[in-house]
């Protein structure tokens, strides 16, 4: 067994038990239509072990006729026994003494008639129990199915956001459909198969003690001997499942994002390394399937050995009773039969225990999202703040996305209502940061921030960011049609009011060129539309919600001049009499702001207006100086 | 579709598959033989009490299984291997053909579903491929066993047969018929949901910033129960294939007690054959059954195999023509003439009539309003698109007679979008010169400006990027992308606008920077802002994907309305009139 050797690191399995807890506790709301599976269950499991015995009564019926048939009309049956004496055939006739035969009768068609209907009865009877009960169960499964993809689509909005900076995306996808149809799958296939089987085993094992408490004795000594055998089992597959839809998830994250930035590894010429990694996460999904798949397969032979192993000994010491005449012969037969009933359903449930194992691995990796640690949650009772007026002050505010970096630092400024306050800096200053910390989207590390005297920290996160809009460089749009898209900033905008936006935007007048118009619909995201126009949908989105606060983050970078122009003006009276933050390199953007704020290194370096800080001479009218008529771009712009 | 995808994967597999069907017939007869022993033992063994006999039969009966369970476990060794091999060859045939796709191909599918189908359809189609190993051979032959038993107890009963057998193929089809219909229902809504998960995933601060939890929940909500409720409608049709097959084959039984009881009576029949039939019957049964496993799964992964053969069988619309040409080192000498491109579909070209020469050493800016085609334009040259008329030449060569290989290679790419890969910073600038030195990586980001905060990151060149660069700010992401582009040394500089987020002091080091390794490479520049590109040799104004003016900065501002508007929106009148 070569294949057991290699592969990767070897994973520690969790206990199974809590996982178990957590699965069954999620069909928890369907406990009522849970009883009915397993009173159906053990319904068709009764009728399961009825029905042979009808048809053996059948069986009797056409020997009856049989045997009825040897001797002719009018011969008592006592006669024809002590005939049958007479000729040697002892044994047909102890057979004949428990029957019911008529001498001279054959068959009984109508009695055989009537005992086949009623079995014919019994077996419709027993298909609607079995298919009521996979219909019920199958709710049951696909509901909970449903509650687990959207506790973790719930999930996704609790998240701190960092958690999206480290996580893959395509591990997250891979959990809500692999893993999750994964899931179901395995439940569908065990959840009433197990049932049966238990039933089965425990009615058969309370019809072996019937019979020979001896024998039964020797068939319960298998049990234990199943049980280790799955549980060795079932531990190494799980370990292998793990890895296979671990592996999944990460060869899901990788395909998602070549796919993503196809355009790139397009143009590139898709690099050996991408091709590379897809090999190895690709090899080791082969290896860890293939090696899962294998320790799980081994499980119903192993299972058929010791059944067959169980049959021996019950056959020896069986043997060994009826020499000893502590037995007769038809227990030891009928015995027999009810070893083979009683195996069949072990063996079963040790299969259906190991298809389970992949099962809960999956699970178990969507427990592990459910349980990623959440942001902390609202303040309770919550700061209530009135209608925004916009004064916006940093008080003494520091942060870090990693712990042994500091980003920024004691950082303080006041936005007084209104005001439209213009964040100009280096790249990697802070300046979106700023921004982040301003949305809640990361909490601060000391300090405070106040809207209008109110500690932010201490409103609801929806609360906050409902007082402001918005406007992102990455502007980023979902499948649907534009009129959707733009709908965004207010749900409940009329078409006149979408308008309105688009047209102060300048977003209607390159939809009108689109056949569809308003009703165009925009692929994953955003499809043929080019950065510029998706800037400006962006742009009308945040003109739409007429927020309190306007947040624009390099809102214009990949939109022509000339219709910024227009935009800008527009924006003016968007702006008039709300605070606004403004980010732009573009400094013909700013110059008219009322509040310039210089970063740098996660401070700020100076602050004032426009005029003021040229005067002053520092870093914004180097800034400012390298963009209009610096000798540098003479130079390399010629080149 | 689905067993042709299958089996031409395993064609360069015939010795263990060879294998694993000997392996599974030396099982079943095993399996087929071990009753046979055990009526040995009760008939001769513990009917009589001979307890020898019951133990040498059954030392036999413990060897026999010994071996039938090695072969079922050699079996299944390979035949996990086997199928998972299916897997990650079709795998690997579909992550190479989606990335042998352009834009269009891509967008046609959707990436959502691209990556359900790598992942997930191929689950299936592998997870068939191992049940069919199991079933291939057991079933048929207990099943084949089985008719053949009972036709030798009783031809006239085994016409009973005729009927059971094709009742149960009608039923089974009748549902399966039904099923294919849902689970391609099915995996369309699980596209679906990947779908709008992934746009929630990558729309998280839009989302947080407008507070559209709950329209994003209902959105999710209607995927999700869509999906349940085509699971729900596939898992009870489902839920009926056992019951009906156990009632057709015990119904079966009943028949044949009926009948056969009357033959019986008649005298054409022993009853000792009657009792053997039935057991044959059942034995057809549990065949059946065990096939049973496989048809579950069969409507499922043929709809896979389907959605996965469709990707296969789509042709990339930009591929290396019959006649592409290896150029190994390809000059940067670039010609437009009358070039056109259209959306397949749309009504209207995004560029058209576009005739232009950049030439190496020097220095073409594209400037123009929002939408006028300035990234077709430049995606039209790699071919990340191919213009709809026209021809495109690059160092004399018609861009389609040319590899896509060799004019990819010789051209340097900053998408307008700056895109990392997760990974280290060294693993996306390597996307560009896969066998990189670090000197070179560092001649590189010095270039593009980045050393500085390259350095400062805990790690430098190892220091971790995540997915889509979302661990460094935009400015610094744009500056990765260009010395991605740089280390590759190309020909051909592509600039989409990729300054945007640079502040200008960067900027300007940057370019300057840029100036000694240019110097020989023809470069085109997207951009909006004029003082970036004034001095640049020659200028393209599009207006609606028309070239409506051509020339240098003063030659434009002579003669070209467009540009004169462009100009005068970005500079007050005293820098205008300065810079003319």
């Amino acid at each position: 067994m070569s294949m057991m050797g290699r592969g990767g690191p070897p994973q520690k399995a969790k206990a199974f038990g809590p996982s178990l807890r957590r699965i069954l506790a999620l069909m928890a709301p369907d406990r009522v239509r849970m009883t009915w599976v397993i009173v159906l269950a053990a319904v068709s499991v009764g009728l399961g072990v009825l029905a042979p015995k009808i048809l053996g009564h059948a069986t009797d019926l056409i020997f009856q006729g049989v045997v009825g048939r040897m001797f002719p009309a009018g011969v008592s049956k006592a006669q024809a026994i002590e005939g049958l004496r007479r000729q040697g055939q002892g044994q047909v006739a102890d057979m004949l003494g428990g029957m019911d035969v008529t001498p001279g009768q054959g068959l009984d068609l109508s009695a055989l008639g009537w005992t086949l209907t009623s079995v014919l009865v019994l077996y419709i009877v027993a298909f609607f129990f079995n298919w009521s009960q996979g219909y019920i169960t199958t709710g049951i499964v696909q509901r909970a199915m449903y509650k687990l993809r959207e506790s973790i689509e719930a999930k996704l909005d609790r998240l701190p956001m960092s958690h999206f900076q480290e996580q893959s995306r395509g591990d997250v996808l891979s959990k809500v459909t692999n893993d999750i149809d994964n899931f179901s799958q395995t439940l569908n296939q065990t959840l009433t198969q197990l049932l049966v089987s238990a039933l089965t085993v425990i009615g058969v094992i309370a019809m072996m003690f019937s019979i020979s408490p001896m024998l039964a004795l020797i068939a319960l000594c298998t049990i234990p001997l199943t049980a280790v055998v799955t549980v060795l089992i079932a531990k190494r597959s799980r370990v292998q499942f793990m890895a296979q839809w671990k592996t999944t998830g990460e060869l899901n994250g990788h395909i998602e994002e070549m796919f993503t930035g196809h355009e790139i590894v397009k143009a590139f010429g898709a690099p050996q390394a991408a091709i590379d990694k897809f090999a190895v996460s690709n090899e080791s999904l082969y290896r860890s399937s293939s090696k899962a798949q294998f320790i799980s397969g081994v499980i119903m032979p192993s299972m058929n050995f010791i059944s067959n192993l169980n049959y021996v000994a019950v056959a020896v010491i069986g043997g060994l009773q009826i020499a000893s005449g502590n037995l007769s012969i038809g227990s030891v037969q009928a015995f027999i039969q009810y070893s083979r009933q009683f195996s069949q359903p072990m063996a079963q449930i040790g299969g259906m225990i190991n298809l389970l194992q992949s099962g809960v691995a999956s699970a178990e990796r969507v427990f592990d999202l459910l349980d990623a640690p959440e942001q902390a949650p609202d303040a309770h009772p919550a700061a209530n703040l009135g209608a925004t007026v916009g004064r916006v002050v940093f008080d003494r505010v520091s942060f870090r996305y990693n712990p042994d970096e500091p980003l920024i630092e004691d950082l303080s400024l006041v936005a007084e209502a209104g005001q439209t306050v213009a964040i100009v800096g280096p790249t990697g200053a802070g300046k979106t940061t700023l921004v982040n910390l301003l949305m809640r989207f990361y909490e601060i590390g000391a300090g405070r921030i106040s809207i209008d005297g109110v500690n932010t920290a201490e409103m609801t996160r929806d609360d906050l960011r409902r007082r402001f809009g918005m406007v992102l460089q990455d502007a980023w749009l979902f499948g649907g049609t534009i009129r959707e898209n733009l709908a965004y900033g207010r749900l409940d905008a009329t078409d006149e009011e979408i308008v309105q936006a688009a047209e102060a935007t300048h977003v209607d007048h390159f939809v009108r060129s689109l056949p569809e118009g308003y009703d165009t619909v925009l692929s994953d995201d955003g499809g043929s539309l080019s950065q510029g126009q998706r800037q400006l949908m962006t742009i009308a989105r945040a003109w739409l919600a007429n927020p309190g606060i306007l947040i624009l983050d390099e809102a214009t970078s990949s939109v022509d001049t000339r219709t910024e122009v227009l935009i800008r003006q527009a924006m003016n009276r968007l702006r008039k009499s709300r605070t606004s933050f403004v980010i732009a390199h573009r400094l013909s953007t700013i110059r008219d702001a009322d509040l310039i704020l210089v970063m740098d290194h996660g401070r700020i370096l100076e602050q004032g207006r426009h005029e003021e800080l040229l005067e002053a001479g520092g870093f914004y009218h180097d800034l400012y100086m390298s963009q209009f008529g610096d000798p540098l771009i003479e130079e390399t712009a010629s080149a | 579709m689905l067993f042709r995808l299958i089996v031409r994967k395993l064609a360069p597999y015939k010795l263990p598959v060879a294998l694993i069907i000997a392996l599974q017939l030396a099982s079943t007869i095993g399996t087929l033989y071990l009753p046979t022993l055990n009526a040995d033992i009760i008939d001769d063994g513990v009917v009589n009490g001979n307890t020898g006999v019951i133990f040498s039969l059954g030392a036999w009966m413990l060897g026999i299984t010994a071996g039938q369970v090695l072969c079922a476990i050699g079996a299944t060794y390979l035949s996990a291997k086997m199928a998972m091999t299916v897997g990650r060859q079709v795998r690997t045939d579909l992550f190479t053909k989606v990335e042998s796709f352009s834009a269009q191909e891509v967008g046609v599918f959707g990436a959502p579903s691209l990556i359900t189908r790598t992942t997930n359809d191929v689950q299936q189609v592998q997870m068939l491929t191992l049940m069919g190993f199991t079933m291939m051979v057991t079933a048929p032959i207990m099943c084949v066993g089985g008719i053949v038993l009972a036709l030798q107890q009783d031809v006239p009963l085994s016409s009973l047969l005729l009927v059971i057998l094709p009742l149960l193929v009608v039923a089974i089809a009748l549902i399966v018929r039904r099923l294919v219909p849902l689970f391609r229902l099915g995996q369309k809504q699980l596209d679906r949901i990947n779908g709008v998960l992934r746009e929630q995933i990558m729309g998280i601060s839009v989302i947080r910033a407008f507070v559209r939890r709950d329209y994003e929940a209902e959105r999710f909500a209607a995927a999700n129960g869509e999906l349940t409720n085509t699971q729900l409608r596939a898992g009870r049709l489902l839920s009926l294939m056992f019951p009906t097959i156990f009632v057709v084959v015990n119904i079966a039984s009943v028949g044949v007690l009926w009948f056969g009881g009357q033959r019986i009576d008649s005298g054409g029949m022993q009853i000792g054959a009657l009792t053997a039939f039935l057991s044959y019957i059942m034995q057809i049964l549990m065949s059946v059954m065990m096939a049973m496993f496989m048809f579950m799964m069969i409507p499922r992964a043929a709809v896979s195999a389907e959605r996965i053969q469709a990707v296969l069988d789509t042709s990339p619309s930009v591929a290396d023509g019959a006649k592409a040409r290896d150029v190994p080192r390809l000059g940067g000498r670039l010609e437009f003439r009358e070039v056109e491109f259209t959306y397949p579909g749309a009504e209207a070209p995004v560029l058209s009539g576009l005739s232009f020469t950049a030439s190496p050493g020097t220095t073409t800016a594209i400037i123009g309003s929002t939408g006028s085609g300035k990234s077709t334009l430049l995606n039209l040259i790699p071919r990340l698109l191919d213009r709809s008329s026209g021809s495109i030449l690059v160092d004399g060569h018609d861009s389609h007679a040319l590899s896509l290989n060799s004019l990819r290679s010789a051209i340097g790419l900053v998408p307008q979008k700056a895109y990392l890969f997760s990974g280290t910073v060294a693993s996306n600038v390597r996307f560009g010169k896969a066998d990189a030195t670090d000197e070179e990586l560092w001649r590189a980001l010095d270039i593009a400006q980045a050393t500085d905060f390259v350095r400062s990151m805990p790690g430098g060149l190892d220091a971790p990027i995540g997915q889509g660069g979302s661990n460094v700010s935009g400015g610094q992401r744009q500056r990765l992308c260009i010395a991605r582009a740089v280390i590759s040394n190309p020909a051909i500089y592509l600039f989409d606008d990729s300054f945007s987020a640079l502040d200008f002091a960067t900027d300007a080091k940057l370019r300057a920077a840029l100036k000694p390794v240019t110097t020989e490479a023809t470069v085109l520049v997207v951009a909006q802002r004029v003082n970036t590109i004034m001095y640049a040799d020659s200028i393209l104004v599009l207006d609606e994907g028309r070239l409506v003016g051509q020339g240098t900065h003063q030659e434009l501002m002579a003669n070209c309305g467009t540009y004169q508007e462009i100009v005068t929106s970005q500079l007050t009148a005293s820098d205008a009139e300065q810079a003319a």
